[in-house]
């Protein structure tokens, strides 16, 4: 078992720009089932992608692919003739809440949302017309989710990843890189890791995330990264000390932030002494979380609360 | 504010004396009322506490009153000696931080016979991924105060996107603020107009303090505040050109307008790192070493060689850095594209001091050949720590 996605998730790609086509080959070279792309004023060609496999991902393949990718004008006619269950999302911020809504009405289980800089307006507005739907949001502004050795979905290197025991949840991306890299480095590797994303309104909270990797068999313990801003830690903190009984470490990023200042990410503001490092780290520990004082050391916090 | 619908004090913008001393007449004749206020318009709150530097007895907001006895002449006297002292002077308030902020714009305003003052805010609670409305009767006093000592006067309401304020939703907080008869009428009215125009504008927040109901039961903003949502500015061009690049520190401008995420702070080690989290995290590091980091610097996540160059530039203008830790880890970024950004901006401006780089994720061995083969002096890291701990040593 893992969470979210796994050998058997077919993923469709919305917006197909440089972006979307660079991640698009490495997520192909890496095994993961890629069936289908949208793009209205290309529909009924082909992308062509070919390379040499990424040995890191999906085992027992051979050393090169050749793929075309058939490009739909709709994302409904496309999960019709693929029988895709999830999305990715590349497409530019100005248009990308309007992506993940299709993907709702497309009904899929699953969209990733990986664009940065989308309205918050916008997403306030997705996130209505995804309550009461059986469509799960991850993102947006975030790498992606992924299960070493069965499905990378978004922009996350996949030679880092290793398939282990451990959860990863992350609102920064390239903070997921660092947990990843050293869970792999100390042997534990990972069941899933998931990139909830840095924007003040997402899909998916860390709330959600602690409860899949809870309930699922095979993951041993999780590792949380957060930062400044919003009470999100707060309430995983919360959710840890009375739900969860698998170990739990964690790393918050902006110690140093100073207050009123944004840390790029529309989410990592200090503001009103709310959203503090120190407040976040305090709940968190208060919860048994084991703390990692430097991001250097988020894999040997995970050794200390396996115990 | 008034574009929107939203009821403010007459008023006009002066940037010179005469100018606002041209405005007091108008006013008074409108209005009715022979009492005006001059105000300092700077970016940051604050301002009716906020003394001037040069004038330690002016306040960024100043009622005159002279008109009431003096008439208008008199108020006009007035204005044009207060305006003397504030225009070109240097206001110091709670949110401008010590160095204060020049005051280039004044605003002449009318008086008002306030009978209540309350606080009213639209903004994002993130719990429940919309927007609220957040009132309180404790108006011209700090939020966050009334908020750590009497939380219980904070109302809030949710607004639903789909439907908007609801008429309902503005009696309700209107009663929940005891206003009673043309006051609670005007109130409804007026945060409904609130609350449309933080959809319409884009804004993270509006916040209006003090709301003033007046003496004859009417509503109005008599200061305010927004922020505007910068993922949204690209719908509101009016908006976006309201900004004041005067007020912007010169670095900071410059990398906003190369597309980097930069932040200055008081420290000797600049970063240049990609991701958000990554870059506090990379200034969390160094603290915990010892050191002290120069800025906060995220490239983003498509940026292209050009831009890393942009970045270099704007570290080593810094006069305190006295070292830089480059610290990547390639996700969408790409290592090669960090390292050619890296070698070429050295090529042009030279370097003067130590460098250390970490690079890891996409493409990193291209990255690390370019760099290798570029022949600088640069020094190699593992990881962040190890990184953080090279540039701490190397710089002191």
């Amino acid at each position: 078992m893992s969470v979210l996605v796994d050998e058997n998730t077919k993923v469709l790609v919305q917006g197909l720009g440089r972006t979307g086509q660079f991640h698009t080959d490495k997520a192909i070279a890496y095994g993961t089932q890629m069936v289908g792309a949208v793009h209205p004023s290309r529909a009924g060609t082909e992308f062509h992608f070919e390379g040499e496999t990424d040995h890191s991902g999906v085992p027992e393949r051979d050393d090169s692919y050749s793929v075309d990718l058939p490009i739909f004008a709709t994302l409904k006619e496309a999960v019709a003739a693929t029988g895709a269950n999830a999305s990715v999302v590349y497409v530019p911020p100005p248009f990308a809440a309007d992506a993940v809504m299709e993907a709702v009405a497309a009904g899929l289980e699953l969209v990733v949302a990986i664009t940065e800089g989308i309205p918050v307006a916008d997403m306030i507005e997705a996130k209505r017309y995804l309550q009461g739907s059986g469509t799960r949001l991850i993102g947006p502004n975030c790498p992606g989710v992924i299960t070493p050795g069965e499905c990378k979905i978004g922009i996350m290197p996949g030679y880092i990843h290793q398939r282990g025991r451990i959860g990863v949840i992350s609102r920064s991306g390239t903070l997921t890189y660092e947990a990843v890299h050293q869970l792999t480095l100390l042997g534990l590797g990972q069941t899933t890791a998931v990139g909830i994303g840095g924007d003040p309104v997402s899909g998916t909270s860390f709330v959600d995330c602690l409860r899949m990797f809870q309930d699922d068999d095979e993951t041993d313990g999780v590792v949380m990264i957060g930062e400044i801003g919003g009470a999100a830690e707060e309430e995983a903190a919360e959710f840890v000390k009375s739900e969860m009984s698998k170990p739990v470490a964690g790393f918050i990023a902006g110690t140093t932030a100073p207050a009123g200042k944004r840390m790029g990410h529309a989410g990592a503001i200090v503001s009103g002494g709310i959203g503090t490092a120190v407040a976040k780290i305090e709940a968190m520990t208060a919860a048994g979380i084991v703390i990692a004082e430097t991001p250097s050391d988020m894999g040997e916090a995970m050794v200390r609360a396996l115990g | 504010m008034a574009a929107r619908d939203i009821p403010v004090p007459l008023g006009r913008v002066a940037r010179s004396v005469d100018e606002a001393a041209a405005a007091v007449r108008p006013l008074i004749e409108e209005s009715g009322n022979p009492v005006v206020v001059l105000k300092a318009q700077i970016h940051a709150g604050g301002r009716g506490k906020g003394t001037f530097n040069e004038h330690p007895d002016v306040h960024g907001v100043n009622v005159i009153t002279d008109g009431i006895e003096g008439g208008p002449g008199a108020a006009e006297a007035a204005v044009r000696e207060l305006a003397q002292q504030m225009l070109n002077s240097t206001l110091v308030t709670i949110q401008t931080g010590e160095q204060g902020k020049v005051v280039n714009r004044l605003y002449v305003e009318q008086g008002i016979a306030i009978d209540r003052e309350l606080y009213l805010a639209v903004l994002l609670d993130r719990t429940a991924s919309r927007n609220i409305v957040m009132a309180s009767v404790e108006g011209g006093v700090e939020i966050e105060k009334v908020a750590e000592e009497t939380p219980e006067k904070i109302l809030r309401v949710e607004i639903d996107p789909a439907i908007g304020l609801a008429s309902f939703q503005a009696n309700e907080l209107a009663h929940g603020l005891s206003l009673e008869g043309d006051a609670a009428k005007h109130f409804a009215v007026f945060v409904k107009a609130v609350a449309r125009a933080a959809t319409e504008l884009d804004t993270d927040l509006i916040e209006i303090n003090p709301l003033v109901a007046t003496t004859e039961g009417l509503v109005m903003a008599l200061d305010g505040k927004m922020a505007f949502d910068d993922n949204a500015l690209y719908r509101h061009p009016d908006i976006a050109d309201m900004r004041d690049d005067t007020e912007e520190d010169a670095a900071e401008l410059a990398a906003k307008n190369a597309g980097l995420n930069y932040i200055k702070l008081s420290g000797t080690i600049g970063c240049l790192v990609n991701g958000a989290g990554l870059a506090m995290a990379t200034m969390d590091t160094i603290k915990h070493v010892g050191g002290e980091p120069a800025n906060f610097l995220d490239v983003g996540g498509g940026a292209t060689a050009d831009q890393v160059t942009t970045a270099f530039q704007i570290i080593t203008r810094d006069p305190n850095v006295k070292g830089i830790f480059v610290n990547i880890f390639g996700g969408i970024m790409r290592c090669d594209i960090i390292a050619t950004g890296i070698v070429e901006a050295i090529g042009r401006v030279g370097l003067e001091v130590p460098l250390v780089v970490r690079l890891e994720g996409t493409n990193v061995e291209l990255g690390r050949q370019i760099i290798e083969e570029s022949g600088l002096e640069v020094v190699g890291a593992d990881n962040l720590r190890d990184g953080a701990e090279k540039i701490f040593e190397l710089t002191t």
